[in-house]
């Protein structure tokens, strides 16, 4: 059976989801800022926690915006 | 008794449509004032006068072939029909004298030559306009005798699974055949033949199952004998009772009557006919609203709870409290080893506003926390989002109506004939009156060319490129200036338009460089643009073509920009109009059921708006916000997510990525669905609570146009519980005490807790029938156009739609993009549609496949093909069609068996996470057998069926 390759990790699928709005919100000046306020208004807690430790142990993978927006969200 | 049948609530003809002025006209010595426009037998039936007729009735406009309606008026020759003279001021009309009686009884007499009156005999004794005639005019039987040529051995066409045509019983008036064209705008039947040989007939001399009919059933309503009659009529009576209710299929939300008749033992539905005066639907409605009501009483309803420990044993039937309190402590014991957000709970566009209602509130107040989501996050969540951000309201601008004063229709990923049929015989009646229509569609839908109906233009774009031609459209409009900018300058931010108009006049917008991406020819986009933008009236019209992408957020805010760039917004005729799939995704949003917001689009982190919901409901509400339902999925496979109650919704069929969903479930430690069926959700499920379909509760549903409409109770629950009843119960086996005694109370507390529903309360609903929110002291009766004079939000804002292509593309692996959809006679995941004879026009899901790509692939018609995407692989039957582009594949999802979601990956919208199902790349190859997952599914579903079996053989 071609059992789903998709399945990763949780974190893997955050990282893809974060980066997917920061590189929606990148033709705006302030991308990183919205980015952030985007995973407050839209992300539960223990998601932003468990993006923010990934991103904090060196995580790969991550946009520069996105990488801006997490420095953001550690401080806020 | 039912409108279209009952000639005393019938004017015989239309209102005038564009009346002014009113003249003054005298009947039977009567002094009447009417509008213009108005038809001699209209203004005497508003006077109380009835003129005999046959072919007239007030939904079609006048024929005037029948020669009952024959009137004589002061100063004209001969006596012309009533139907088609128009009033004129100081006319003298006389409906009544010898000369008019001998004529009509004579022709009477020729109508029923051929047709007996063996009344007694009739299904519809007591419910035959010619048999009213008949008698009004004292004619028992005719002089002419019963032995000339007749048309009394006609073969009756039983085919159809609802509705017998009897050629024998037809006046051969034309009503079904105007019906079928100016109400439904289908055209499929026609009157063959001329004299006595014509008859009506259903395509070129076919069947109706074999014809082009739709099965809406407007020819039967408008047929004033038996010829055309619903087949539950005839085996089951004439109804005795009537309630007024709202369907519970698509979002137009149509309002029916729903007429019952006693079998002995209880009330039976026996036909649910479209009401006259339902302003979502005015009196019109399609196979499944006006129909597909047998799932109701369907053998595989499930009516008493049900609880198990493990998916591994058999159901046991248990009392509603053991089930309530075995609930209850497994939810408890959940959250005190794994924490307060531990569990969550899901509700439905298919529950009413009350029932969802209460469900968030269940899981804010009672399971304190906020993971609480509804399947509009499937559908429409980038819809709220978009909307809210450029506009300041989570909801369309218009109302159904409104497309009547549109000059230009843009439809853009939505197929109103099928998915919202009753709204797409409106919008075919206004292009048929002239205005235009540009398709937006990866494939050809019956609206880009169907009779007396062809699209200005077909933009066939490829799946996954709606935002580069949104970005495209205003390119075009932006540089030839085509933008109103006074609406501009006075209704929108300034900072953001500008920023948006230097973006979007890019080279990389144009239609030249988004060629490449669209596959829209340059110079149709442009032609398509201008006609968009110098229409005096444009609306867009769209759905989930637009919505299911990973940039579903950026498109709808794209068309949002679209529309107000070119000024199209706050008015009727214009605006930016969601279709929404189910009966009351809009309703399920408004209701609060999103986890980060409260009732009315409210943000959980405003304190002044917790603190509202706190007092109400006296206790300390959390700040943040909770999971949405794919991120319930994840944190149940790789966190401490474990327990989840599901009202009304089939996440295991509907959502994407079968695998994932089915592993989630399987994760959790408690699963609880409230439902009608043992659905594929349930199979996962550690107790079943029997929900109760929309006759047998009470409550509201609020369309797509924001209108809210009563769902009244026509026969008792089968389960003993209204579906709200079982949240109350279950609120207070948690400990968190809810006390209603009737869904109206409900309702007054949603409109002391949001804004936009404060003026709203069942004695209004009562009274007008429906009310489109907001509705408060400013609007008391309710908001049909949005936006008027400003915006929701204050300015306009234009955000920036720049256009990311999604990662699912075409690759040599997977070399064509599946796309979904849906079709007429099933509705979403078939729960209901599929357990009822809706199943004679589809039994399955198949993939339409283009000729080339068939032809490579050595596939034909009928040939089982195997789809394999990154995700899973499926089986299913294929269509060869030119609907689809080479490169495209298409299928519906409403049977479980085939899998399409088994397929979708977990890309999904970038806001809202709103699956991208309409874009995954797949490779088809023709195959002998099902798959291995539906052989699978298949022993896993007949051992879930064995231990559903074995808890009714065990029942107590």
């Amino acid at each position: 059976m071609a059992i789903n390759a998709t399945i990763n990790n949780e974190t893997t699928h955050l990282v893809s989801m974060a980066n997917d709005i920061a590189v929606n919100l990148r033709l705006h000046a302030d991308a990183d800022e919205r980015t952030t306020q985007h995973m407050k208004k839209f992300w539960t807690p223990r998601m932003r926690s468990l993006l923010l430790d990934y991103a904090q142990a060196g995580g790969s993978g991550l946009s520069t915006t996105l990488t801006a927006a997490l420095k953001k969200l550690a401080k806020a | 008794m039912s409108e279209q049948h009952s000639s005393l609530h019938d004017l015989g003809t239309p209102p005038p449509r564009h009346t002014k002025e009113q003249v003054s006209l005298e009947i039977n010595g009567q002094h009447l004032q009417v509008d213009t426009g108005t038809s001699v037998m209209r203004a005497a039936a508003l006077a109380g006068i009835s003129i005999p007729k046959l072919c007239a009735t007030d939904s079609l406009d006048a024929f005037g072939s029948c020669r009952m309606c024959l009137v004589e008026i002061e100063g004209r020759k001969g006596m012309p029909a009533s139907c088609t003279t128009l009033v004129e001021d100081g006319m003298v009309v006389k409906t009544q004298s010898d000369k008019l009686e001998k004529l009509r009884k004579n022709v009477l007499e020729l109508y029923i030559s051929d047709h007996p009156l063996e009344c007694v005999s009739c299904p519809t004794n007591g419910d035959c306009e010619l048999q009213d005639v008949a008698s009004e005019l004292g004619v028992k039987d005719s002089r002419y005798g019963l032995h000339g040529r007749n048309h009394q051995q006609a073969t009756k066409d039983d085919s159809n699974p609802y509705f017998t045509f009897d050629p024998s019983m037809c006046i051969v008036c034309y009503r079904c055949v105007r019906a079928c064209e100016d109400i439904q705008g289908t055209f499929a039947l026609t009157v063959d033949g001329r004299g006595f040989e014509s008859v009506v007939s259903a395509g070129q001399m076919e069947s109706f199952m074999e014809s082009e009919c739709v099965s809406c059933g407007a020819c039967v309503s408008s047929c004033p004998t038996t010829a055309l009659e619903e087949k539950s009529v005839i085996t089951q009576g004439l109804p005795e009772t009537s309630t007024l209710t709202t369907c519970a299929y698509c979002g137009v939300g149509c309002a029916f009557n729903v007429e019952t008749r006693s079998n002995g033992i209880e009330q039976e539905v026996v036909r649910m006919t479209p009401y006259k005066d339902g302003k979502a639907n005015q009196g019109h409605a399609c196979v499944k609203g006006r129909f597909a009501f047998g799932y109701a009483t369907h053998k595989d309803r499930i009516t008493k709870p049900m609880i198990r420990n493990s998916i591994d044993e058999a159901w046991r039937e248990v009392s509603w409290p053991e089930a309530i309190d075995f609930t209850a402590r497994r939810f408890r014991q959940i959250q005190a080893e794994y924490g307060r957000d531990s569990i969550g709970g899901i509700t439905s566009s298919r529950c009413s506003n009350e029932e969802t209602f209460l469900v968030q509130k269940l899981v804010r107040a009672g399971f304190g926390n906020n993971n609480v989501d509804t399947c509009a996050r499937v559908c429409h969540s980038p819809t709220g989002y978009g909307l809210k951000t450029t506009l300041g309201e989570s909801a369309g601008t218009q109302t159904f109506e409104s497309v009547a004063k549109a000059d230009v229709i843009m439809l853009i990923g939505a197929n109103p004939t099928e998915a919202h049929p009753v709204f797409g015989s409106r919008l075919k009646r206004r292009l048929r009156e002239g205005a235009k229509l540009i398709v937006v569609d990866p494939r050809k839908i019956e609206l880009v060319n169907s009779p007396h109906i062809k699209a200005a233009h077909h933009l066939q774009l490829l799946p996954g490129s709606n935002v580069a031609f949104v970005n495209a459209m205003a390119h075009v409009i932006v540089c030839e200036r085509l933008v109103d900018e006074k609406f501009i300058l006075e209704r929108c931010e300034i900072p953001a338009w500008q920023e948006w108009s230097d973006f979007v006049q890019g080279a990389e917008n144009s239609p030249e460089s988004t060629q490449m991406v669209t596959g829209i020819l340059p110079e149709d986009l442009r032609a398509a643009a201008r006609l968009f933008a110098e229409a005096g009236n444009a609306a867009i019209y769209y759905g989930l073509g637009v919505t299911e992408h990973s940039q579903g957020s950026t498109a709808v805010m794209g068309i949002a920009n679209l529309a107000m760039a070119t000024g199209n917004l706050g008015r009727e005729g214009v605006g930016v109009n969601p279709l929404r799939g189910q009966n009351n995704v809009q309703g399920s949003c408004d209701m609060g059921s999103f986890p980060h917001e409260f009732p009315g689009y409210r943000h959980v982190s405003d304190p002044e708006v917790r603190a509202l919901f706190e007092q109400e409901w006296n206790v300390e509400l959390y700040s943040e916000p909770g999971l949405r339902i794919p991120n319930m999925f994840d944190a149940a496979i790789y966190g401490d997510f474990k327990g989840l109650y599901c009202q009304g919704e089939d996440i295991a069929q509907s959502d994407p990525n079968t695998h994932h969903v089915e592993t989630a479930l399987k994760a959790l430690k408690c699963l609880v669905v409230q439902d009608l069926f043992l659905n594929e959700t349930a199979r996962f499920a550690h107790v079943f609570l029997p929900g109760s379909t929309f006759l047998e509760k009470n409550g509201t549903f609020t369309n797509g146009e924001r209108r809210i409409s009563m769902v009244r109770k026509v026969m008792p629950s089968k389960s003993g519980k209204e579906d709200w009843e079982i949240t109350v119960d279950l609120a207070n086996a948690l400990g968190y005490p809810m006390k209603y005694s009737h869904p109206s109370e409900i309702m007054d507390e949603i409109a002391r807790l949001t804004p936009t529903f404060s003026g709203v309360n069942y004695e209004k609903l009562d009274r007008l029938g429906s009310i489109q929110w907001p509705c408060n002291a400013e609007a008391p009766e309710g908001t049909p156009t949005m936006h008027v004079d400003q915006f929701v939000r204050g300015k306009g804002y234009f955000a920036l739609t720049g256009f990311v292509p999604t990662s699912e593309r075409s690759t040599r692996k997977f070399p064509l993009l599946l796309t979904t959809g849906r079709i007429l006679s099933q509705y979403n995941v078939g729960a209901q549609t599929r357990r009822t004879k809706n199943t004679a026009w589809a039994d399955q899901d198949l993939l339409e496949i283009h000729p080339v790509d068939a032809e490579d692939r050595g596939i034909s018609s009928g040939d089982w093909v195997g789809i394999q995407s990154r995700a899973g692989d499926t089986v299913l039957r294929a269509v060869v069609t030119e609907k689809v582009k080479p490169g495209v594949v298409y299928t519906t999802f409403h049977f479980p068996l085939t899998g399409a979601n088994i397929v979708t990956t977990e890309n999904s919208d970038w806001a809202t996470n709103c699956p991208e199902y309409k874009v995954t790349a797949v490779q088809a190859t023709r195959v002998t057998q099902p798959s291995e997952w539906q052989q699978q599914q298949k022993t896993f579903n007949q051992q879930q069926l064995a231990y559903l079996a074995k808890a009714r053989g065990s029942g107590n």
